[in-house]
């Protein structure tokens, strides 16, 4: 009808009738304008779908389409309810998420493979006459052509192409890598696979059945805290979100709960209502601040001192004044306090040594299998030295010992936890502990005069050893004399007054940090006193803010102490709660296999991505940090004024670290000289190595023949967002334009390293193939050769699990991929199809040689108790033990894509299984083979099928304990051989619990318990790690068995980390008067917080996002900093230092601290950033100014829990060290000059 | 007659009922299509910097003149000269509010006309059609206050008269119509074909929002009731 017509209508009377005393009318007013509306939200249906990377909020959502358009998505609100008294758990979703259908249809949407027009044009001029093969060989044979690409990288100049070319070009690239330098020179680049395990699979299967390398992320992240492995021999085990609301006392650490966390922060309200009481500690007025009852705004970087403090008085007022019985009694079962350690003299004194093995004893306590593993305690019942169950000894080469059951040689036992009573020591020792407070840089200098070594009086006992008569000591008495506490022993530095200046007191931790003295007493009491009268119902959720630091472990390690002191962890509504970039693929054992090709060929290559970052874009080069800067002053005797990189390099040699690439010649040709010598692959590697006619690649990374080549970048915004030390990888990875202001060491005439070969002139431009995979035109997309067009988060097929709740929802196409995108893997299917086309012109069966460093949760973990480098001939090279294993695999280039789209035959053979314990599935593989059918013919025949991404995600779900109750049974009885209990309880009533993918498409499921997680799926507990440790008696996977508090290995004591203690952020002298202009006098600390806008479902070029903010990069510094130089709210800024420069403008608040600067991370440099004034480039981003520095603790390897595992241990890329020079911007130039005519001509 | 076809018989014997066939069709089609686009699209929410002064001159000034117009143009001659008032005192009338309020109105627009070209927020929300209607309107004004200027010159009425019968001819078909204004100074030729120009815009421009106020809810001021319900829909008219 009309809208008009209907409108004249002023003849008729309105109104049909009126009620209620004329005070009510109806009328018949035209209703057509609320069709508008309606229409509006009208649609055609509702596909269930989530937001696949960098997100761990893993929201279910309902995506509407209308038309074929995707047009809106709401919260899902249909996850099975929890117990009664629970809340439940929707809704769940951020303002972040809603927003992501905006970029389906965006402009910068990636819409066809773009190549770089260089690249193209050099490209299609030789396939006219050449091959593939030939065509990529002859572009890197000539240094010009080569040149002319590379060179171009990140500054526009993009052309479409088709998927043929495209994919032809990155097979040929592929396949002539793997055959000129070897197949681990390519690298690929995914993080978190939990948020679409499927698009993760696809690229690591691809790369693992090339022979590539995967690289790992959350250390990269430094989102991994080392403290969690060292301490749990676990990556990082976490409680859901729901079991905030069990707790009774939340502290919130570093971690900005309502911002980051925000689709779990309704159990932070919900536990505050409930009476939680609640203490937040950030140095900002954070949103998580305004929760708390109290807020203690600590100084950066200073977290350590404050948890010493905190640490200091639990344990005076509730381990030593009064013992509170809970807290005893549950340390004496499940932390090292009761463990010996021997006391090690060194020029009349003693420092704290290893602890004692039933090796060092005479008859080795009776112990034959691995008495060197088996850590000793005194037991009260006998008064003997006994090996308690549990330790690391037992859990390889015997079984049913390896158990938390206080018995020991099968005899009950109750261990010592000190020896301070008259009758259990026979001496008073000084023991020395290193003081790092004093050595604070400028920034953080307190003032106070401590000396850098504090001697403190221990109770010892003399123990007869195979080498002698040697003092021993508990963990626990160590402890205690570490966090300052007079316990009648007499001597310096202890005391029983929290007012002394003293290392350890809250008086001195508030000097430190800022924090009132009596607010940290007020706070540690209670968190306590919650933890004895609720059985360890406290919880800390830290994050972030206290991991990103370069002695993170020192902040994690304070708070773990507390949670230990507090008997914490493994209890519901306890224990820890790290949040930041972890993630829990829940259903890890069944994606282990499809991701890393395990089907095909084991092992896979893996990579610690810190320390091949940190050699291949050549940061080593620019080290600032010196060894002798973070040594321990109590350290032994040793060779340890190397540089960084060498710590690095002699980590990987010693087979404590991966490397990539491994060997210096390519592995397909060692291979094949072994043959020809008729020498077996370790055989013959051992040999050559020795002789030195084989070279580790790590040895010598600017060496071309060791470049990474290849390098693929998906689900991931590596150049964008996380690489530390952007422009070192513009300048020496890509070889392009880059704000790099300082010098190297060689210029600067520093210590060159020892290990490392030193090459007068960097290279530039190491990489020949940058391809990223994405759906939006990001930073790594603009740097890159290729651009592949991926399926958004609304397209594709996928699979999603968190660590904040305990289901496993879908990603689904709810449309087909927009414009020419393809899903993830169906992008990698087609690239393993070319592959098998051009491949087979140089490439057939092919022998690869896998370096495999000592594996964490593998019998060879127990490989290295004392710390011997082959090369300095201090042990013979032993391949697996003192060295890498070198594993001979057998690949086919001619039927990669055949292998890539079946479940390979290794599953029947070698069965599955994860963390130290396997099984048998070959009843999950038939079952495979019936459900997506098998390969009727090619070289596969006859195997399950995974030809789409859906055959993928059901192989998961049949495999995986966690979706299928028969296997949890299986993995469970699987795990009561090692411990001698019984465990299967946990999922025996799952048996018939088959989750498929159809299920989960109709509502998100819980998954079932299994041992791969340290938590259980129940109707009485939320999930919380560390609870089948408990409960269930297993062992934590350390060297004790049981949470670590000490650290005895030589390179944690060396570098003072035997125990925890306070240590200032690092002073990385990043400005210097070289690069600091005249005039400028503003230093602030550099902070990247997650921020409000962006990451955790959508990124910060979304449109809806910057307008919530303010349109582009901004930098928060307080009112009194920015006052200093005149900076007022909005002004563009400037901020540099010697690794770059960048530029926001302004957010001037009285939230931020003075001397630090706050820039939350990944806000794109494509949209609105203006060029830096200092290096002439556009803006940069906040990694700009960042370089990653390793720490050589971090690359233990070969002992127990410190030993690697993917994602697990390694190298973090810490940056809150960073400081830099803030000043305001002169000229505002948008560098947007029109391209000179030769320029618009290419 | 249309052997000698000018440019002023196109100008004021034909473009007239163009713009009225325009307005009126256009306006129509308008509503009809995309009701939603009726309205002024008002820049307050962007700034509120020179809006207020500006948007409140210039629309006190510009409907004074309109309604000055309307009541000008279209009263019939005999009205006037019925009611005794001489046509120099009703020119004069003219003279003073046209030129008061096209004052008031010129002061308005340049001010939104500055703030609409400078202000870059503004700017960059304008469209085409935003900045250009209001030029021509900065210019109708400026012209229209420069008659004055001729106006002055002959103080006896008679010209007013002209243009008086002109547009009461032009409603009343009247085809020589034009023939009334064929000789009046140049620079009335250009404001009314400023005038016809801006009423063929009208349809296209957020100018329609003059007639939003008859959608105002007047009725409410006399409603009889407190509470309003409002009868269910035929299902028919739900199927849309």
């Amino acid at each position: 009808m009309s809208h008009l017509l209907d409108r004249l209508n002023f003849l008729r009377s309105d109104t049909v009738e009126k009620f209620s005393d004329g005070h009510g009318q109806m009328t018949r007013e035209n209703r057509d304008w609320e069709d508008t509306y309606r229409n509006r939200w009208r649609h055609d249906k509702v596909v269930r779908s989530t937001h696949g990377v960098n997100c761990t909020g893993s929201c279910s959502w309902k995506i509407y389409v209308k038309s074929g358009i995707v047009t809106w998505e709401t919260q899902h609100t249909d996850y099975p309810r929890t117990r009664p008294d629970l809340p439940n758990h929707e809704p769940r979703g951020c303002a972040r998420g809603a927003s992501y259908s905006w970029y389906l249809y965006s402009a910068n949407r990636v819409k066809n493979p773009l190549i770089r027009g260089k690249l193209m044009k050099v490209w299609r001029k030789m396939r006219e006459t050449k091959s593939p093969i030939e065509a990529w060989t002859a572009i890197q044979a000539d240094p010009i052509l080569r040149q002319g690409y590379v060179e171009t990288r990140g500054k526009g100049g993009f052309v479409r192409a088709t998927w043929e070319e495209a994919t032809e070009i990155v097979a040929a690239a592929n396949s002539y890598t793997a055959k000129t330098y070897g197949p681990d020179r390519i690298f690929g680049f995914s993080p978190i696979p939990a948020m679409s395990m499927i698009s993760y699979a696809a690229g690591s299967r691809y790369l693992s059945l090339m022979g590539g390398v995967c690289m790992s992320f959350y250390d990269w992240y430094c989102d991994l805290p080392p403290a969690s492995p060292m301490t749990w021999g676990e990556q990082t085990d976490v409680p859901e979100s729901a079991d905030w609301y069990n707790s009774g006392y939340l502290l919130l650490w570093g971690s900005n709960v309502p911002q980051t966390r925000t689709p779990d922060a309704h159990f932070y309200t919900e536990a505050r209502y409930k009476g939680t009481k609640s203490a937040v500690v950030c140095p900002d007025y954070s949103e998580a601040a305004k929760f708390g009852d109290v807020w203690l705004p600590a100084k950066q970087g200073t977290d350590a001192a404050l948890a010493m403090a905190f640490g200091h008085v639990i344990l005076r007022e509730f381990h030593l004044d009064r013992q509170a019985e809970y807290f005893e009694d549950y340390c004496r079962k499940y932390s090292d306090f009761p463990m010996l350690v021997k006391l090690e003299e060194k020029d009349g004194r003693y420092v704290p040594g290893r602890f004692l093995r039933a090796d060092d004893l005479d008859g080795k306590l009776g112990e034959d299998n691995n008495p060197e593993w088996k850590t000793v305690a005194l037991d009260e019942t006998s008064g003997d030295l006994v090996a308690p169950n549990g330790s690391v000894g037992y859990r390889w080469g015997e079984e049913g010992e390896w158990n938390l059951e206080e018995r020991a040689k099968g005899a009950d036992t109750q261990l010592k936890m000190s020896l301070i009573l008259e009758e259990d020591h026979d001496d008073v020792v000084g023991v020395d502990f290193p003081y790092f407070g004093g050595q604070a840089h400028e920034h953080f200098a307190t003032g106070a005069d401590h000396p850098d070594i504090l001697t403190r009086n221990i109770p010892a006992r003399k123990v007869t050893t195979a080498e002698g008569e040697t003092l021993v000591t508990t963990v626990f008495d160590l402890f205690c004399a570490n966090y300052g506490l007079d316990r009648g022993l007499g001597g310096d530095w202890v005391t029983s007054d929290y007012a002394d200046e003293m290392p350890g007191t809250p008086a001195w931790a508030s000097r430190i940090t800022g924090v009132p003295a009596d607010k940290i007493i007020h706070v540690a009491r209670e968190f306590a006193q919650n933890a004895e009268d609720t059985q360890g119902k406290s919880m800390v959720i830290l994050g972030a803010g206290i991991n990103h630091w370069y002695h993170m472990d020192m902040n994690y390690r304070g708070i773990i102490n507390m949670l230990v002191m507090c008997g914490c962890v493994g209890q519901s509504g306890g224990g820890w709660a790290h949040y930041v970039g972890q993630e829990k693929l829940r259903p890890q054992t069944g994606w282990l296999p499809v991701a890393f090709a395990l089907d095909w060929h084991r092992p896979p290559r893996h990579m610690n991505s810190t320390s091949a970052w940190y050699a291949h874009t050549d940061q080593w080069r620019y080290e600032t940090l010196e060894a002798k800067e973070i040594l321990s002053p109590t350290a032994p005797e040793g060779d340890w004024d190397i540089n960084l990189i060498d710590y690095n390099i002699r980590a990987e040699r010693m087979g404590w670290l991966p490397s990539a690439p491994q060997l210096k010649t390519n592995p397909l040709e060692v291979a094949k000289a072994a043959k020809a010598a008729g020498k077996a692959i370790p055989e013959y590697v051992t040999e050559q190595l020795k002789s030195g006619e084989l070279q580790m690649a790590c040895e010598d990374p600017d060496d071309p023949a060791n470049w990474p080549r290849n390098l693929f970048v998906w689900r991931s915004n590596l150049l964008g967002s996380s690489g530390k030390g952007h422009e070192y990888f513009l300048k020496h990875l890509l070889g392009t334009k880059h704000g790099v202001m300082g010098k190297d060491l060689g210029e600067e005439g520093g210590q060159l390293p020892k290990e490392a070969k030193w090459h007068e002139e960097a290279p530039r431009g190491k990489l020949d193939l940058l391809v990223t995979i994405d759906f939006r035109m990001s930073t790594t997309c603009v740097y890159s050769d290729i651009v592949l067009p991926t399926a958004s988060w609304y397209e594709k097929d996928d699979m999603n699990t968190s660590d904040m709740h305990p289901f496993i929802h879908p990603l689904q196409a709810a449309v087909d991929p927009a414009y020419e995108s393809k899903s993830d893997w169906e992008i990698f299917k087609a690239i393993a199809k070319k592959v098998q086309e051009v491949a087979p012109e140089i490439l057939g069966e092919e022998t690869d040689i896998v370096a495999l460093p000592i594996l964490h949760d593998t019998p060879a973990e127990i490989a290295q108790d004392q710390v011997k480098d082959w090369k300095k001939g201090e042990c013979d090279l032993i391949p697996g033990k003192t060295a890498p294993n070198f594993i001979a695999v057998e690949r086919d280039y001619t039927k990669i894509y055949d292998r890539f789209t079946a479940l390979g035959p290794l599953m029947d053979k070698l069965g599955n299984g994860g963390k130290g314990i396997s099984w048998n599935t070959q009843s999950e593989v038939d079952n495979l083979g019936d459900l997506n059918g098998r390969q009727l013919d090619g070289s596969a025949e006859g195997r399950p099928k995974m030809e789409s991404a859906l055959d993928a995600c059901e192989a998961v779900l049949m495999l995986a304990p966690e979706t299928n109750g028969e296997v949890a049974v299986k993995a469970w009885h699987a795990l009561e051989k090692a411990t001698g209990r019984e465990h299967a309880h946990l999922a025996e009533g799952e048996h018939h619990n088959k989750i498929r993918f159809r299920d989960i498409a109709a509502q998100p499921r819980k998954i079932i318990s299994s041992p791969t997680w340290s938590g259980i799926e129940s109707e009485k507990v939320s999930y919380n790690a560390g609870y089948t440790n408990v409960h269930e008696l297993i062992p934590w996977r350390t060297l004790t068995g049981r949470q670590q508090l000490y650290q005895d290995h030589l390179w944690m004591r060396a570098f003072g980390e035997g125990l925890m203690s306070y240590r200032p952020p690092v002073d990385l002298k990043t400005i210097n008067k070289d690069v600091l202009d005249e005039g400028d006098s503003l230093f602030l600390n550099f902070i990247t917080p997650h921020q409000k806008w962006g990451i955790h479902s959508t990124y910060t070029d979304n449109l809806l996002m910057l307008t919530l903010n303010r349109g582009g990069p901004v930098v928060w510094i307080s009112e009194v900093d920015a006052q200093k130089v005149g900076i007022v709210d909005n002004d563009w800024i400037e901020l540099y230092n010697v690794n770059g420069a960048l530029t926001a403008r302004a957010v001037v608040s009285q939230r931020i601290k003075e001397g630090s600067t706050f820039m939350y991370h990944a806000q794109e440099k494509i949209v609105n950033t203006p060029g830096s004034e200092k290096t002439g480039n556009r803006g940069g981003i906040h990694n700009s100014v960042t370089r990653a520095t390793l720490k050589p603790t971090h690359m233990i390897g070969g002992y127990a829990h410190q030993a690697y595992g993917f994602n697990y241990y390694g190298t973090v890329g810490s940056n809150r060290d960073e400081y830099v020079v803030v000043r305001k911007m002169k000229n505002v130039d948008w560098l947007d000059n029109e391209a000179t005519p030769t320029e618009a001509a290419e | 007659m249309f052997a000698n076809f000018s440019i002023d018989f196109f100008i004021f014997g034909i473009m007239p009922y163009i713009a009225l066939t325009v307005l009126i069709v256009g306006s129509i089609a308008r509503y009809e299509r995309d009701p939603f686009t009726w309205k002024s699209s008002s820049s307050q929410l962007l700034r509120r910097k020179q809006l207020i002064l500006g948007s409140i001159l210039f629309h006190v000034g510009i409907i004074t003149v309109f309604f000055g117009h309307l009541l000008g143009l279209f009263t019939p001659v005999w009205v006037l000269d019925a009611l005794g008032i001489p046509y120099a005192v009703k020119q004069w009338m003219a003279v003073l509010i046209g030129g008061i309020a096209g004052a008031v109105a010129l002061v308005g627009a340049t001010i939104l006309l500055h703030r609409r070209l400078t202000d870059s927020r503004i700017r960059m929300n304008s469209s085409f059609s935003d900045i250009g209607i209001m030029v021509l309107i900065w210019l109708q004004l400026l012209i229209g206050l420069g008659t004055i200027t001729l106006t002055l010159r002959h103080m006896d009425g008679v010209e007013m008269v002209t243009f008086m019968n002109w547009s009461q001819s032009v409603i009343l078909l009247n085809i020589n119509a034009w023939l009334d204004v064929a000789n009046v100074h140049w620079l009335y030729k250009v404001h009314i074909f400023l005038g016809l120009l801006i009423t063929i815009l009208f349809p296209f421009t957020r100018l329609v929002h003059m007639v939003s106020g008859f959608a105002a809810p007047f009725r409410y001021l006399f409603r009889s009731g407190y509470q309003i319900v409002r009868t269910r829909r035929a299902p028919a008219a739900r199927s849309e």
